[in-house]
């Protein structure tokens, strides 16, 4: 059924297509829509079967969601930013236990400074806790990947988080394609879960693992996100078959096959850059883009066979390791070790810095002519960080960094000085 | 299900570690002696006893009495029970009211009509039995249901021996003491009586018996020289006691005064304030804190209006009128005269300074050795006459008729172990369950129970029992006051507080059993347990 | 409903079992089938107060429940000790996730029990001192405010025992630990305002509340069952002492347990919809000094000069304990 509807509110109804049966909710920009959507649903019965329980922090919220997934309930919950570090014992404790919870991150910046915008910083921070984490790059990819993470989630028996962009996703209204519910179960087998607390048939989950058998154990884990690799392209074919349309895999190019330069991103960013290559393949230039809709685990394989036969590839990374560059950039070298392909790191949009259609061609261009330096920052105001190293060069007790560079661009000037 | 690698485990699956490899000391059950017991002198197994009458089994708590002392219902009367003074249970409220409950017990066995079970097959040996008192009665009893056949030659007309001619009707009735005398009889046991024995190797020879038991009670008054007016007056305790059994009862007088501080010299007094007398008044040469006379008989009397003379002695008694000299104790605590004298008033003078024993019977019997009036035995109460044994007042010992049953057990036991050419091997004895080896904590507080007392007026006027018996609700109640001291009851706290799950639960009457698997020596179930029945014992590593 | 004693003379209400009881009026340790929850050969020390309190309270919740039950476990020494790989100690359906989120990890065990109808099958949380007084105190509130069907059970032995014995929110004042050295002026922990984390639930204004220790089974075993006659969110906090953490003898526990009782410094009692309905009286009043004595953690106070003045402190805690809850029947 199409529809005209915001982001949040379009994963809040695929979330309750998959018929989950424990939701725990903690309010975080820009997730919070998500679950207050979800909450309604609940409380006017049209979600029936399922509990709604309002904890008290992001880090209850998946643990919450540990307790309903072991004894057996299919479990849902929703996060961002701070609230996703804030649970992230548990959310190692949740993937090393192979708890099928699916989450969603709306992705958002991490402070400090503290920030509510847009960027991949805290779903990165996470990118080796062990869950499979998908990029969504609509408002459609969205809620579809929903329905296959529950999917990939109880059939390997591993935690996912679908992780959609903050704000530019979650806060706009767009049309949808919102699915039958008789489609999603079709797809969407019930819960059975692998392992269940159950009073007639008792064991012990959470055993202490000492050095004779953690190394199988993490292996283990490895191995899962391995056969995840295979399961993911067979999901989305699947749900192709009942859907009758793309998402999810794990990588998607566009006008790539045959060009020589390639943009590398995720999530919604891949909007604007197609349209920029499209205006750069009119100029003549033989660009393409690889979206990377499975980011954990790494498709490998997948994105070699995609990137190997670029001249150079432009890795444009929404978060920034700090102390090395990009993320997703290392992961892509990895891929093309041992081939003859230029790997470039553009960071761009942190905290929800607007991406330029002008500024991504002129990134692109510069790939083309050879000027991108391998680690590059989009829009970066040069006089800005200049003025801010020269002034702790200078004076020991410069201040507060972020309050200075306000200062300095001028926002809030008049009232500090 | 098929469980994820490591992570998860199968319920339960810890019993694969032994973790009994840690430990460094074990707990062991054991038996230890409880106090009651160690004092008893009939050796009777109290807190065994007890145990049943906690749970209201009466027949088998007097079965379990009756292994060692048949006579019940008489010594829950007239037992001075040590047991009592040595109670653990003393030190935490007051005493277990042991007494009261045995003689519940035998009550309720004469009663309802509860029989000696018949013993081990017949041996076919015969064992003469001297004197029908509480020793004879006992080693009768003992003898019997070890199989041997036995016969008792008492020289006086009714069997009892002292328990009937030296103990007055008010403390002992006479119903329960041929009521506990016939049931000993009905066992099969030949009692002759008026039949004094002269000359015991041709009374064995006569009677083809391969061993004897004497058991001669002390009947026979101590005198003292006291000058005397022709027409005083004066008895001994033993013939006024004696007499009181017979058609005529002694004529005392209005006032009466019994010289000496025993509890001999307590029945007379109170016995002649039953008679009528409007004075009785005891002199004795000490004082009271020294008077042989357990306090609760002195109290009793008092109470009974009965006088006490202390610090006193008697030096003249002519018609009617007694002359006592005041006595002070010297340094040492023995009574000095001072040379200051009193009279009393007095129709008629009881002297109760003690009894001997007649000895006449062992004329002839070669190898005895008689010293201070008592023969010699050994450990095993045996004379220096092989085959012949003997007990109670006979030997030297304290003379009591818990001691006299002690001795019959013990020379029967004795007897039949060297009628079977075997001499009696003594387990060795357990140790002592003193006061320190208990955890009181668990015992709940609950003082003793207060027997009824008859009232004062008819215990000046009359024969009736003075002291009232439990009913069965505080006889149970006073049986369970008991804290099984050394020996477990099965209250299931080392069960409980093991952290490790290492003792197991045999069931009732069972006990437990540590599963040193998984003991870890910890101690907790030593520590916590109530009445001292686990000893922790260092690990040979 | 206050608890009722067994009004039973020889050994009362104190001892596990009594074979003169009616069999429906025994305890479940003293029962020859009991369950034994935690099974042999767990690897507590000798002597684990923990041990015992968790055998105790999750047997009595068995009982309560028809063996339907699920427990989740924070971390801390009661989970590492029974469920190292590859054997584990429960006998019960058992989960451990992490330290501080035990209670919530309950929480969504309880409603997938009642989203999938398995309303018969009860929850349990349960975790040390540091699990539920500090690292874990936020999500126990949690469950506790929305009033989630679970009971929580803190074993309390007053600090960090599985890291090495060092100060817990509920580590008594003047307690010696690893991290609270008896060095100094003021040696030990320090005098604070005290954590009494059974009058914060009772605040939450929860159906129930109580304390019990390992000395004293029945009650131990009546709380809990009590407990388990409500729904909604329940607090039991045990006392448990640790003999390596405390400095006293293996075989010691219970006796200390009951000296905590009865000095005044633990006061057990019982409390519904926040408010206080039953109490525990001390049996044989005796000074803070005879329990701080026999543990290391205190020896510093009796050394040259002996701390009067701290001893005096925990001396007004026990007693404020016992006009507070009324411990003393002079002083009903």
């Amino acid at each position: 059924m199409l529809d005209q509807m915001e982001g949040s509110r379009a994963v809040a109804e695929a979330v309750a297509l998959c018929r989950p049966q424990v939701i725990c909710a903690y309010p975080i920009s820009p997730q919070t829509h998500i679950v207050e959507a979800l909450g309604e649903m609940v409380k006017s019965g049209r979600l029936g079967g399922c509990e709604f329980i309002n904890v008290e922090s992001e880090f209850a919220a998946m643990s919450v969601a540990i307790g309903a997934c072991a004894a057996g309930a299919r479990a849902y919950t929703a996060t961002a930013s701070q609230g996703l570090l804030f649970m992230v014992e548990a959310l190692y404790n949740a993937a090393g236990l192979g708890l099928p919870i699916v989450m969603t991150v709306a992705n958002r910046a991490i402070g400090a400074p503290i920030n509510i915008w847009n960027d991949h910083g805290d779903a990165m921070s996470q990118r080796d806790c062990g869950w499979i984490q998908l990029f969504a790059e609509t408002n459609q990819e969205a809620l579809d990947l929903h329905i296959q993470a529950f999917r990939l989630a109880e059939e390997l028996s591993v935690p996912v988080m679908v992780c959609m962009d903050g704000f530019i996703l979650t806060h706009a209204f767009e049309r949808v394609d919102i699915p039958e519910a008789r489609q999603v179960d079709a797809y969407l087998p019930a819960y059975e879960p692998r392992q269940v607390l159950d009073v007639h048939e008792p064991v012990s989950i959470g055993a202490m693992v000492g050095p004779e058998a953690f190394m199988e154990v993490r292996y283990l884990a490895h191995a899962k996100q391995m056969m995840a690799l295979e399961r993911i392209p067979e999901y989305a074919l699947g749900f192709r078959e009942i859907f009758g349309r793309d998402a999810g895999g794990l990588v998607r190019g566009y006008r790539s096959e045959d060009a020589e330069i390639v943009v590398v991103a995720l999530g919604s960013v891949l909007g604007t850059i197609k349209d920029v290559i499209d205006e750069l393949r009119e100029a003549g230039i033989r660009a393409g883009v690889l979206g990377i809709c499975c980011f954990r685990p790494w498709p490998m394989e997948a994105v070699r066979e995609a990137l190997r036969d670029a001249r150079c590839v432009v890795v444009l990374e929404k978060s920034l390791a700090v102390g090395i560059g990009g993320i997703v950039a290392t992961n892509v070298r990895t891929a093309l070790a041992g081939f003859a392909v230029a790997v470039h790191a553009v960071i761009a949009g942190l905290g929800g810095r607007a991406i330029t259609r002008s500024s991504l061609a002129a990134m692109v261009r510069a790939g083309v002519d050879g000027s991108l330096p391998a680690l590059g920052f989009l829009d970066l105001d040069r006089a800005v960080v200049e003025r801010a190293l020269e002034r702790e060069r200078r004076t020991r007790r410069s201040g507060p960094i972020a309050e200075n560079v306000l200062r300095d661009i001028g926002v809030v000037a008049a009232r500090i000085a | 299900m098929e469980k994820p690698f490591a992570i998860t485990l199968d319920p339960g699956s810890s019993l694969a570690n032994r973790t009994g490899s840690w430990r460094t000391s074990r707990p062991e059950y054991v038996d230890r002696l409880p106090p009651c017991n160690h004092a008893c002198p009939a050796g009777e197994n109290i807190q065994g006893w007890l145990y049943h009458a906690e749970s209201g089994d009466y027949e088998a708590a007097w079965r379990e009495l009756v292994k060692n002392n048949p006579l019940p219902a008489i010594m829950g009367r007239v037992c001075y029970h040590p047991c009592e003074g040595a109670c653990n249970r003393g030190r935490l409220d007051e005493s277990v009211a042991i007494n009261a409950v045995e003689r519940f017990l035998g009550d309720e066995a004469i009663r309802r009509g509860w029989r000696f079970a018949h013993g081990a097959p017949t041996s076919g040996r015969r064992v003469l039995v001297v004197g029908a008192g509480p020793s004879g009665l006992s080693a009768a009893y003992h003898l019997r249901t070890l199989g041997h056949a036995v016969e008792i030659h008492e020289a006086g007309p009714l069997a009892g021996g002292m328990m009937r001619f030296g103990i007055p009707q008010y403390r002992l009735p006479r119903e329960v003491l041929d009521a506990e005398i016939a049931r000993i009889l009905d066992l099969g046991v030949k009692l002759v009586l008026n039949a004094k024995v002269d000359d015991l190797l041709e009374t064995m020879r006569a009677g083809r018996f391969d061993a004897a038991f004497l058991a001669v009670g002390a009947h026979i008054a101590k005198r003292a020289y006291i000058p005397a007016g022709d027409s005083s007056r004066i008895l001994d305790a033993v013939s006024v006691l004696r007499s009181m059994e017979g058609e005529d009862q002694p004529l005392l007088g209005r006032r009466v005064v019994v010289y000496g501080g025993g509890n001999t010299a307590i029945d007379v007094a109170r016995t002649a304030r039953r008679l009528g007398a409007e004075e009785a008044i005891l002199v004795y040469r000490r004082t009271r804190e020294r008077m042989p006379a357990h306090d609760f008989e002195v109290e009793e009397a008092l109470q009974e209006g009965v006088m006490m003379k202390w610090l006193s002695t008697i030096r003249q008694a002519d018609e009617g009128r007694i002359v006592v000299e005041k006595m002070r104790l010297d340094d040492k605590g023995f009574p000095q005269p001072t040379g200051e004298f009193e009279t009393l008033e007095a129709d008629s003078l009881v002297l109760a300074l003690g009894q001997d024993v007649d000895l006449s019977l062992l004329q002839g019997v070669p190898d005895l050795e008689i010293r201070d009036g008592v023969v010699k035995v050994d450990s095993h109460l045996m004379t220096g006459y092989p085959g012949v044994f003997a007990g109670g007042d006979m030997v030297p010992s304290e003379r009591t008729v818990t001691v006299a049953i002690g001795h019959g057990k013990k020379a029967a036991r004795n007897i039949d172990a060297w009628l079977r050419g075997t001499a009696r091997q003594l387990a060795p004895r357990h140790e002592l369950a003193s006061f320190d080896k208990l955890n009181t904590w668990y015992y709940s507080d609950a003082p003793k129970t207060v027997r009824p007392v008859l009232d004062i007026l008819r215990r000046q006027s009359t024969f009736d029992e003075v002291v009232g018996g439990l009913d069965e609700g505080n006889a149970l109640f006073e049986a369970r006051r008991c804290l099984s001291c050394g020996n477990c009851f099965e209250c299931d706290n080392c069960y409980g507080v093991c952290p490790d799950n290492a003792v197991i639960k045999l069931g009732p009457g069972k006990r437990f059993r540590f599963n040193y698997d998984y003991c870890k020596g910890c101690g907790i179930c030593a520590a916590e347990c109530p009445c001292g029945a686990i000893r922790m014992v260092a690990e040979q590593i | 409903m206050a608890f009722q004693p067994v009004k039973f003379y020889q050994t009362g209400t104190f001892t596990v079992g009594n074979r003169l009881l009616a069999p429906e009026e025994r305890s479940v340790q003293a029962d020859m089938a009991r369950i034994n929850s935690l099974n042999s050969g767990h690897r507590a020390c000798q002597g684990c107060g923990e041990a015992l309190g968790a055998r105790y309270a999750i047997d009595a919740a068995m009982r309560s429940t028809g063996n339907r039950l699920i427990a989740a476990n924070a971390t801390g020494c009661l989970e590492v000790f029974s469920t190292p790989y590859p054997e584990t100690s429960w006998q019960i359906p058992w989960i451990h996730s992490v330290f501080g989120n035990a209670a919530a990890v309950a929480t969504g065990i309880a409603a997938a029990l009642k989203v999938k109808g398995h309303a018969e099958v009860r929850v349990v949380a349960q975790g040390g001192d540091g699990g539920t007084t500090d690292i874990g105190f936020g999500c126990l509130s949690g469950m506790f405010e929305r009033n989630d069907d679970v009971l929580y059970i803190c074993y309390d032995n007053e600090a960090y025992m599985n890291t090495g014995v060092q100060r817990s929110s509920a580590t008594p004042p003047g307690a010696r630990t690893a991290t609270t050295m008896a060095v100094g002026p003021q040696p030990g922990n320090c005098f604070g305002q005290g954590k009494d984390l059974p009058r914060i639930a009772m605040a939450h204004g929860i159906p129930y509340v109580a304390t019990a220790t390992v000395a004293d089974l029945r009650d131990l075993e009546y709380k809990v069952a009590r407990a388990m006659s409500f729904h909604g969110a329940r607090y039991l906090h045990i006392l448990v002492p640790c003999p390596v953490g405390w400095g006293h003898g293996s075989h010691e526990t219970i006796r200390i347990a009951r000296l905590a009782r009865e000095t005044g410094l633990f006061p057990v009692f019982e409390a519904e919809d926040g408010e206080v309905t039953g109490v525990s009286k001390i049996r044989k009043p005796v000074p803070v000094e005879e329990y701080l004595r026999p543990q290391k953690r205190f020896a510093h106070l009796f050394g040259r000069p002996p701390r009067i003045d701290i001893i005096a402190g925990l001396q007004e805690i026990a007693d404020r304990n016992i006009r507070r809850y009324g411990l003393l029947d002079s002083t009903d």
